[in-house]
Formats: C-alpha cells, structure tokens, sequence
C-alpha cells in the first residue's frame, strides 16, 4: 500500500493534467460561443435595417413631410421634428430635476430624503415604460387629450432616473477633498456644488445625458397614448404630434410595401441616430479629460 | 541670556537654541492674546466621544502644532475650530470654542462666515481641477463681484505671499493640477489666504510631501505668522518642533476618546515635557 503512494500519485496527477487541459479548452470554447452568441443580435439587426432601409433613404426622404403613397410616400421629416421636441422638451423637464436631487443626495446620503429618492429612482428606473404612459394618459390624456406636452412628459419621467442615478454616480467619483476645500474657503453648499463638483464630474454627466436621450428617443410605448403621432408637421404642443418611433410602427403594419421600406429606413435613422449620440458622448469624455490634465 | 546655547533634543535629531525657550517664555509672561479658546470641547460621533473635554488656547500670531499618535482624534480637534465637523451629520460639539470673544458654534453664527475667517489647508493638496488662476481667485469671488485688476492683484499678492508667484506667474492660465506636489500645496496655501482669514488651521500639510517641498512650507509657515494664526496637526515631531511656538500633546484615553494631556511652549514640551507620556512620545518611545 505504502510503496504504490508514489506512483499512484503520479498517474493521477498525469490524468488529472490532461482533464484540466480537456475543461479548459471546453469552458474556453463555451465562453468564446457565448460571446459570439451576444454578438449576433446586434451584427444581425445592424445589417438587416441597413440592408433594407438604405434602398428608402434619400435626401427626400429626410426632409419631406407625410405624402401618400400614390404620391411616393414622402418622407419622416414631420417625425424628425416632432422627435426633437419631445426629446427636447423632456430634457428641459428631467435634466434641472435629476441633476438637482442628484446633488442633494450626495451631499445628504444619510437623510431620509435622500434615501427615499435613492429608492425611489430605483424603482422607476425599472418601471415599464407602458406603464408611465398609461400613467400619463390617465391624469393627462383623458381630460385634455393627446398632445405634445404630455408625450415629453412620459419620456421626462422615464429620463428622470436614468439622470438622477448617472449624475449621482459621477458626483459620487468627485473628491471629498474638492467639496471640503470650496466649504473651507467659505462657500455655500450650493457654491461648492455647482462651480467645483459639477465642473469635475461634467464629463460623466453628459456623457449620461446623452444616454438618456438616446435611450428616450426611440421610446414607442409611453407615446403610444400621449403623443399619438400624425401626419402633419406640428410644432404645437397641445396638439398630437408625430415621432420616429411611432411613424415607424404605424408603417411597419401598414399593408402597402413602400410603407414597410420606409419603416426600415426610419429604423435605420434611429439607429443612427442613438450611435451618433454614444459616439458624441464617447468624444465629449475624452476631449474633457484631456482638457484637464 | 541670549547666548544661544543648543540643547540637544532627546531623540537625537533637532536641535533648539536655549535662548528661544527663553523669549517664547518671556512672550507668554507678557500676555498673549488667545485668538481662539477651547472651553470644555468635546466631539462627538453620535454616541463616541471622540475628542474629550478639551480646553486650550489658540495664541494669535502663533504656531500652535496638536501632536499624538495615530487616532487620538487630532483632526477631528482640528476641524472643530471651522466647523468642518458639521459636514458629518453624526458629530456633535459640547462645550465651547471661542473665536474672539465669539461662541462659534452658537446657533445664530453662519457657519460659512467661521469658514472665512478661519480656513483650512488639508492634508493632501487638493486644488480643484481649474486655472492657478482660478484657484487663488476662488475664494475672493465667493464674496464679492471684483473688478479683473483687482483681482488680479489679489491673485498676485496671495501667490507672492505663498512663495509661489515665480514659479507660476508665466502659466497662471495652465491646470492647478500640472504643479508638483509641493507647488500645490503651496497654491492651496495661496487660496486659503486670498480670503484673507484670521486663522489658518493646516492638518498634515507636509504628509504628502518630499522633504525639499517640507521645507518649503514650513519657512513659509514662519512667514505667514506675522499675519495669520496657525494651528497645524503633524506626525512629524521635528516638525513641530521645528516651526511651531507652542505644542499640544493628544493622547487617546482608555475609553478611546482623545484628550489634551499638556500644552506649553514648544520648547519646553520636547526638553522638558511635565507629562510621563509626552516625555516617552516625544524622544520616540511609543508611538
């Protein structure tokens, strides 16, 4: 028994070698496929909306409003603008409010305040968005009817979190040190928040307000029942207004094929769109960081 | 009696001319004024008591260094003299501290106003992340709208006054954060006193710091005394040795709350220290 120690050791050390081999190679293997697998969604849909949007794609496209199709369909630009608005006006609305509360959550973390609009944020932020439409269509729509303003405020309530959370992060990564030395020098806390933790943390801030524009803009649901869409090129904010996610659904179930082309070209608009978005946020991040040094 | 006779200090390092000890005792024989008072301070972090009924005098235009080891709550002394505690909600001061003849933590005083008057420079240099210039002008533009060519003045009379105005007078547009270590210190130094404060409470200053750049500050602290009153927390015993006038030696009790066990004039604390402890702490036999 005694004598078979040594050798028996070494052969199972030897088989145990090449099992060790045999896992790394299969986990490496499953781990390499997982990762194409994550891939694919996004190569597959990036080529079959530019494969078959581009052929609808046209200056014209761009920048006609709403024309049947006996007349070739004319283009988004209607959409276009009523998509700027209602990001736009829900920026205004979400962006003041989330950056504000964000600060007083940094400089209070402890109160009860604080954690309730940490709890809070989380809890909308994981909110379906149909449900913060339906949410609006009850105490807005149903009295006063579609209209632009209660659109942006169904993206405003969905941007809202998305801010707050980022902007709290950001400030979170300032230095205590900054904070102190402002408050040392005899600021205000509002001094200290705005001309020294804002300023430090103002890359990641755009950087996730870009985010949550782009994440807004191809919202459907919440617009479903507040903005409508139309046809026609509205600026009105009490009036139904057009958007690129809501043009793009009612033409990808319209019967007509040149409507179905123009949902995937509308597709593809947005697409790029939110990646001019990233890649803005990307540029801003650097270009500030640089700047500082 | 002005010979300057050098006494060895027991650890061997600093030396210090008898003479000092004896002018210092004579400056203190003829009346200093205390800047600031401690009255039975003590601080609180909800229910620890951290700091334990301290009771000192702040001698304006003196250095007045708080020595101890590690955790016995010298800088949590040193920022109730601007209320820096107030930014933890769970710290609390019993007792008062006094600040010419002002209770500084009585309910109608402005916090931000104790700030001004009494500013900080921390242990790490910490200038935020905008212009030299903009940094020594942080201060003064808090207050007031100024006119540029006042305050450039401003700006150039803090820098000078910080031993700094000609190594940066050629990039005052360049980062804050471009400086060396020692250079930003020496710039928070300058945008602490571009506010003009009474006192300045320094905690550490020189921790981060080479010895060359340790120097530096500690002339420069000598100069700043004919204007300022200073109130610096170190590690480092020759330091406080070296630049300040009068020491306060913290020690932490068994209950883990920190206590002033003697304060005197420098001199005296690290030649001929009354308490055991200090005795044993100062010639580096604990702590």
């Amino acid at each position: 028994m005694s004598v078979s120690v040594a050798s028996r050791r070494w052969t199972r050390s030897a088989a145990r070698e090449r099992k060790r081999r045999l896992v790394n190679v299969l986990m490496l293997s499953l781990t390499g496929l997982a990762t194409l697998l994550a891939l694919v969604p996004l190569a597959w849909i990036l080529v079959e909306v530019v494969a078959r949007g581009s052929s609808a794609l046209s200056v014209e496209f761009l920048t006609q409003t709403f024309k049947p199709t006996s007349l070739g369909g004319g283009g988004i630009w209607h959409a276009m603008v009523g998509t700027a608005i209602l990001v736009g006006l829900a920026s205004f609305l979400a962006v003041p409010i989330g950056i504000l509360a964000a600060f007083y959550v940094v400089a209070h973390p402890d109160s009860t305040l604080g954690l309730a609009v940490r709890f809070g944020t989380d809890v909308l932020s994981g909110l379906p968005s149909i449900v913060v439409g339906l949410f609006i269509y009850t105490i807005l729509v149903i009295e006063r009817g579609y209209s632009a303003w209660a659109g942006s405020l169904a993206l405003a309530v969905l941007m809202l979190p998305v801010v707050t959370r980022t902007t709290e992060e950001m400030l979170r990564l300032v230095p205590k040190s900054l904070r102190e030395a402002s408050l040392g020098l005899g600021a205000p806390e509002w001094k200290a928040s705005f001309s020294v933790m804002l300023p430090a943390a103002l890359t990641g801030v755009m950087t996730g307000l870009m985010l949550a524009v782009a994440r807004v803009s191809g919202e459907t649901a919440p617009l479903l029942f507040t903005a409508l869409g139309s046809n026609n090129l509205s600026v009105a904010l009490d009036k139904p207004i057009a958007a690129l996610p809501l043009t793009l659904f009612k033409y990808a179930v319209d019967p007509s094929k040149v409507r179905n082309a123009q949902a995937w070209a509308i597709a593809l608009v947005i697409i790029v769109l939110v990646l001019v978005l990233n890649i803005g946020a990307r540029l801003i991040a650097t270009w500030r960081s640089r700047m500082m040094r | 009696m002005s010979q300057s006779v050098s006494v060895a200090l027991p650890m061997g390092v600093a030396t210090y001319p008898l003479s000092v000890v004896s002018t210092q005792a004579l400056r203190k024989a003829s009346g200093l004024s205390a800047k600031m008072t401690l009255d039975h301070a003590s601080v609180y972090y909800d229910a620890f008591l951290a700091v334990a009924d301290v009771n000192l005098p702040v001698y304006a235009h003196q250095i007045t260094a708080i020595i101890g080891p590690s955790g016995c709550g010298k800088s949590t002394l040193l920022r109730a003299l601007n209320r820096m505690n107030d930014l933890i909600s769970r710290a609390r001061l019993t007792g008062k501290i006094w600040l010419d003849g002002e209770d500084i933590y009585a309910p109608q005083v402005d916090v931000v106003d104790i700030r001004r008057r009494v500013g900080m420079v921390f242990q790490r240099p910490n200038p935020f992340p905008k212009s030299i210039y903009d940094n020594v002008a942080y201060g003064p533009r808090l207050y007031d709208r100024i006119p540029k060519s006042e305050l450039d003045e401003m700006v150039e009379r803090s820098l000078r006054r910080a031993a700094l105005w000609d190594e940066v007078k050629d990039k005052l547009k360049e980062s804050g954060l471009a400086l060396s270590g020692g250079q930003q210190q020496r710039l928070c130094i300058a945008r602490a006193i571009a506010v003009e404060p009474e006192v300045i409470l320094m905690d550490e200053p020189c921790s981060a710091l080479d010895p060359v750049a340790t120097l530096k500050i500690e002339e420069l602290m000598q100069e700043l005394e004919t204007d300022y009153t200073i109130v610096i927390v170190t590690h480092n015993m020759q330091q406080a040795a070296r630049v300040s006038d009068y020491t306060a030696m913290m020690m932490m009790r068994p209950d883990r709350a920190g206590e002033v066990i003697e304060f005197d004039v420098t001199a005296k604390i690290f030649t001929r220290p009354g308490d055991k402890r200090t005795e044993d702490y100062v010639t580096g036999r604990f702590g």
